[in-house]
This record gives structure tokens, sequence and C-alpha cells, in this order.
């Protein structure tokens, strides 16, 4: 009895040290996760062993970041410059008046050469959509950043990834904006115009700093392995990066399924389809037939006939208004008023000219009409510097537009009556629209019935 | 004390307080600035909670919404099919210390082991030599597994990449011009072209068709060329 007793009492006790032991490892452990967090992340992708890929590394992140400094670096200024081709300081053209400081680069857009908006826009959206894969591939590569434990290091890096969200934010932003606009998608809660820009602004202050910051690791990591012997190594001879101080390569690498060549080919061979299921919109002739996603692209119907983006239905055009009533306005030192006949029968000239949407498409065509700077002096007012275009369109965007001085008197500029030698469609602009070189589509006003030839803008 | 000390004290103090050199303080408070203007403009436009958000889902749609299903989708194929097996992950002994993985075993092997990039927080010299690199840990590992799938020499080679490129390039092509081939804008692009969205989603099947084509030509020739 004493000795079961005897017994129970140090089973007792042992069981006593036994639980005092594993109190004191908890403890131990707590208080060792207290000073050292790094080494006790929470589970899932703060762990460092979630992240396998055996492809991630400091060598691919750094060449799709020196694609991408290249290629975004076009985009925005070809963005920019398309801003500077709206002329915002004109007149009544100015839809994003709180921009003040950030319009310090603008210049009076030029008429030649004629060719340049259409460049310009066709290399905005083309190189964007080819560099959709590649953002998407580098936010791949370095996605185990996000989670990087303990989230917080110091005041530098909480900043920086600060700095980080106005980067990845801004260029997931500006593409879907961009992309969905395409597309007439007008799903967002705001003018397309505005945000586009904005967003652009807070993309390119983050993508500087960005740069600035991350530059040298960069170029280190381009000299970390030669493209040449990546783009010859086959699956079975892929081995993980070195490990890098930046923690770019798995702790853990998993065996490649895809060789380092291999990704790199999809990522651009899909940019590659992307952009060439769209360029012919921007191109023309028989390209055109191979942009089957462009929203413009296959559409062409008539051959005399272009796509345009604002329909006469759209805007509730009466046959009324383009009817035997309709009159062409000319103001200036004073007033002209014209019938379509009267317009007609001016001296015509012809020239060869694109419209060029910001989204991307153009088309060439041979458009009719009379200059400009003709109608300019029938007002009395050979030299203006600027001139008010106003639409038969009574509301929406672009209805009226100011045109610079150079624009109203460039000998290619005109009030155009036919399209490829038909009269004009009324989708574009019967009786009359402006063509102007090198102008954003929209600064072609349609159905135009007032022209006033301005002394200052 | 000089100008030029002055500066270095102070430069001292930053970096310990703020945790790097002033000049990586100076740019990114130069970035705040210009990114700030152009909220404010945001603001003045009135726009400012809808540009918030989309900025907002534009992130968390990424990182956490598509990052995730996209690599789900991945391990599922790569289980699923021929060639995925290879890529099975092998387990590699994580070098471990306590009932948690440490933050980077690769870098940073236990702590009482061979320094890594980050120093040791506490100093264990003469515990392990200081020459023991530690990638070496992984990537013998590495090495064997890859080697393996040659070794087995399989009659079919890997599927996997065949199926999960043209896959790929499909979605990609859907997630860029879905309000087209789905419809979405029809209305819009009406008003705006008097043009339909209805060809965009045959041109889509075509297009996916037309890549699985491509990869299974290749494969085909692949496979003849390994037997």
């Amino acid at each position: 009895m004493a000795r079961r007793r005897r017994a129970l009492a140090a089973s007792a006790a042992a069981e006593r040290q036994r639980a005092a032991r594993i109190v004191r490892r908890a403890a131990d452990t707590a208080r060792d996760a207290a000073r050292h967090p790094a080494d006790y992340p929470p589970p899932g992708p703060f762990r460092p062993s979630t992240w396998r890929s055996p492809l991630r590394g400091l060598w691919l992140t750094s060449v799709l970041a020196v694609v991408l400094l290249v290629g975004l670096t076009i985009v925005a200024v070809t963005g920019l410059l398309s801003y500077a081709a709206y002329d915002p300081l004109l007149g009544s053209n100015d839809t994003t008046p709180g921009a003040n400081l950030l319009k310090f680069y603008l210049f009076t857009w030029p008429t030649h050469p004629s060719w340049w908006y259409r460049v310009d826009q066709g290399v905005h959206i083309t190189l964007g959509l080819a560099l959709l894969p590649i953002v998407l591939m580098k936010l791949w590569s370095v996605l185990p950043r996000l989670f990087a434990w303990p989230p917080v290091r110091s005041l530098a890096q909480i900043l920086e990834r600060v700095s980080l969200i106005m980067v990845v934010g801004g260029v997931l932003f500006e593409f879907a904006t961009g992309i969905l606009n395409i597309q007439d998608f007008y799903v967002f809660p705001f003018s397309f115009y505005t945000a586009h820009l904005y967003g652009a602004w807070v993309f390119i202050a983050g993508l500087v700093v960005h740069v600035a910051l991350k530059f040298p690791r960069m170029v280190h990591g381009l000299r970390s392995r030669s493209l040449r012997r990546e783009l010859r190594t086959p699956l079975a001879g892929t081995q993980p990066e070195e490990p890098d101080e930046a923690g770019l390569r798995a702790a853990r690498p998993a065996a490649p399924t895809i060789s380092r060549r291999g990704l790199l080919a999809a990522v651009g061979g899909a940019s590659l389809t992307l952009a060439g299921l769209v360029v012919g919109q921007s191109i023309g002739g028989l390209a055109r037939r191979t942009s089957l996603f462009g929203p413009r692209g296959l559409s062409a119907t008539a051959p005399h006939y272009l796509p345009v983006n604002r329909t006469a239905v759209s805007i509730g055009l009466t046959a009324k208004e383009v009817g035997p009533a309709y009159r062409l306005t000319l103001a200036g030192a004073h007033q002209v008023v014209l019938t379509y006949e009267q317009l007609r029968a001016l001296p015509q000239q012809v020239v060869e000219l694109p419209i060029a949407c910001v989204e991307g498409w153009s088309y060439s065509a041979r458009w009719t009409g009379v200059r400009l700077g003709d109608l300019a002096r029938m007002a009395g007012m050979p030299e203006p510097a600027g001139a008010l275009v106003e639409s038969i369109q009574q509301v929406g965007s672009w209805r009226a537009v100011t045109l610079s001085d150079g624009q109203v008197l460039d000998p290619q500029s005109l009030l155009a009556v036919t399209l490829n030698g038909h009269i004009l469609p009324w989708d574009h602009g019967y009786p009359a629209r402006t063509i102007v070189p090198n102008t954003p589509g929209v600064h072609n006003t349609k159905w135009v019935n007032k022209i006033t030839f301005l002394r200052q803008v | 004390m000089t100008g030029a000390g002055w500066v270095r004290r102070g430069s001292g103090w930053v970096r310990r307080w703020y945790g790097a050199n002033p000049l990586h303080l100076l740019t990114l408070l130069a970035a705040f600035a210009l990114a700030g203007y152009a909220v404010h403009a945001v603001m003045a436009a009135g726009e400012w909670i809808g540009f918030a958000e989309w900025f907002a889902v534009a992130i968390i749609g990424h990182d956490l919404l598509l990052f995730p299903l996209y690599s789900l989708a991945d391990l599922s194929l790569r289980h699923l099919l021929p060639g995925g097996s290879h890529g099975r992950l092998p387990e590699v002994k994580p070098a471990t210390r306590g009932p948690f993985e440490p933050a980077r075993p690769a870098l940073t092997p236990p702590r009482t082991a061979a320094p890594g990039i980050t120093p040791p927080r506490t100093a264990a010299p003469g515990i392990a030599p200081p020459g023991i690199a530690a990638p070496v840990i992984a990537r013998p590992a590495v090495a064997t597994a890859v080697a393996q799938p040659a070794a087995v020499a399989p009659a079919w080679p890997p599927l996997l990449n065949y199926v999960r490129i043209p896959v790929i390039f499909s979605l990609l092509l859907l997630l860029t011009f879905f309000p087209m081939i789905l419809g979405l804008s029809a209305p819009e692009l009406h008003r705006a072209s008097g043009l339909g969205t209805g060809p965009y989603v045959w041109r889509w099947l075509g297009v996916t068709g037309t890549m699985f084509a491509i990869s299974a030509v290749t494969y085909a020739l692949r496979t003849r060329r390994a037997r």
C-alpha cells in the first residue's frame, strides 16, 4: 500500500516536472520570438518555405526590370506627349484645370510631322499592351517580398514600402484604366482622362524613386548571370540562382518545371501575341486584317469608311439640323453665314491625313474641303491667334475645341466636306468637320456649325 | 567642429534613427511630394474616393486574388499532368532549429552556424567553420531532383508546358479583352462606334484553338524526336 502510494507520488512528481519543462520551453520560445520575430513568421505566405519556385531570383527580376524600365519610360513619355497634344493651355481645351504645376512641360503642339500623334498613340497603346505580361511576371518574381517577415524593420523600410504602393498600385491602375478605356468599358467612377493623367503622375513618382533606390541592385543582378548562357540552358540544366541580399531566391527551391529561357520565351511570346493581335489597327493596309483584338481593327466596313468614336445617333443628330436649315457661322472681325451649298462652292483642297484616336487606332484618308485659313480671311481675320470650333452636338465632351494659330493657318487644315471622295457620312460629321494634321482624333470636330476666329486664346 | 563633421554626425544620427542614409529619405520625400500633388489634383477634381478605391482594388485584386488563383491553378495542373511530376516538391530537410522555421534557412542557417548574408545575432565563432556558405545546403538536393527525370527517361516528354503555355496565353487574352470578348462593353462600344462586340468571342476561341494546335504539333514533333 505504502509502496503504491510512493510510486503514485513519484509519477505525479515526474508529471509535474514534465509539465514544468513544457511550460519553460514555451516561455523560452515566446521570449525568443519576441526577441527575434524574423524567425517566427506566421504560417502561409509569411514562411519563406512557402515560396518554392526555383526560377525566382535577382537575375530574373533584374532582366524583367530593365525591360520595364525602358518600356514603361516610353509608355509614360508618349502618354505625357499625348496630353500635350490636347493643347490644354488653349482656351476651353483644359479638362484638368487642377493639374497646374503638372503642366510645366507643355508646349504648343505642332502640326508637323502629320504622323507624329498617330505614331505616339500607336506606340503608347501597343507597347502598353506588350508590357502587361512583363509587368505581371515582374510582380510574380517579387511577390514573396510582400510577405517578408517581420513586415517592418525600420522607418526607412516603411517609407519604401509606401512608395511601392505608388509603383505597384500605379502600374496596375494605369494598365487597368487604359485597357478598359480602349474597349469603351467605362466602369470606373471617374473621368478616364483625369484619372489616367493623375494616376500616371503617382506612378511616375513611385517609379523614379524605385529606380533610384534599386538601380545598383538591378545592375548587380544583370551581371550575376550571362543571358547568353541562360538562353542555351535547357530544363535539365536549370539550377536555382545564387541566394541574394534581396531575398528573391527561394529558401528551399523546388525542382524546375520550365527552364529560365522557357519562361523568358513564354513571357516574350505573350507580349508579342498581345501586341501583335492589336497593332494592325495603328498601321493600316493589310496589317489591319491581323488586328483581331483591336477595338477598331477589323471593323471597317465599306472601303471608303473609317471607324468613329462618336456616332450621329449617340448625339441625337436630326435631319432637321443637317438639312437645308444648316448654316455655318464664321465669326471674326465680322460675321459670315454660309449655307452648305455656299460652303461647297468655295475653293476646295485635297489632303491625305490620318484620323488618330487617343485609343490607339488610326486610319489615313483623303479629305476634301476648305482651308481653315481661307475661312479666317473670309471672316476678316487673316492672322488669328486661334479658333474656337463648335459642333451641332449640344452636350458631351469635345463638342467645342480651341485650335492654335499654327493649326488654323496650316495649309493642310481643312473644314472637310468629303471623305475618300464621298460626301461625309453622318457619323463622320456631315455636313462639315475639321481635319487638322497631327491632332488627337477628338480635336477634329464633327458636325461643325460655328468657327470663331480669335484675337487671343 | 568643422562643417563636414556636423554633416557626418547628422548623417550618422539619421542612419541610426531612420535606418538608411539621408539621401534615401530625401528621394522618398521628393516622390511623396510629387505623388501628393497629383492626389491633391484628384481631390480638387472631386474624384478621389473612386480613385483611391481603384488603386486599392488594383493592388488587392492582383496580389491577394489574381496571384493566389493562378498559383493554385498552376499547382493543380502540375499535379495533374505528366511533367508536373518532376515538379513535385522534393523534400529538402530544412535547417530548422526550433518549432518554427527560421526566416531564411538557406541564407541564415541555424543561429549558431555559419554567418550567411545576415550576420548572426549570437556570435558563435568556432561552433561552425565560417566558410560554409549557405547555398550548399539547398543545391545538391535540387541537382539530384533535376537529374531524376533524365535518369527515368520517359517515353513521352513532359506534357505540362505544352498545356500550360497555351492556357496562359488564352487566359491573358481573356484578362485583357474580357469587356469585348464577353460583350460587356457592347452598349458603349456600339454607341461610340456603331460596331458590335459579337466577333470577339469567336476570335478569342479561334486564337486559343490555334495556340493549342501549335502546341500539339510542337509536342508531336518533340515526341518523335525523343523516340
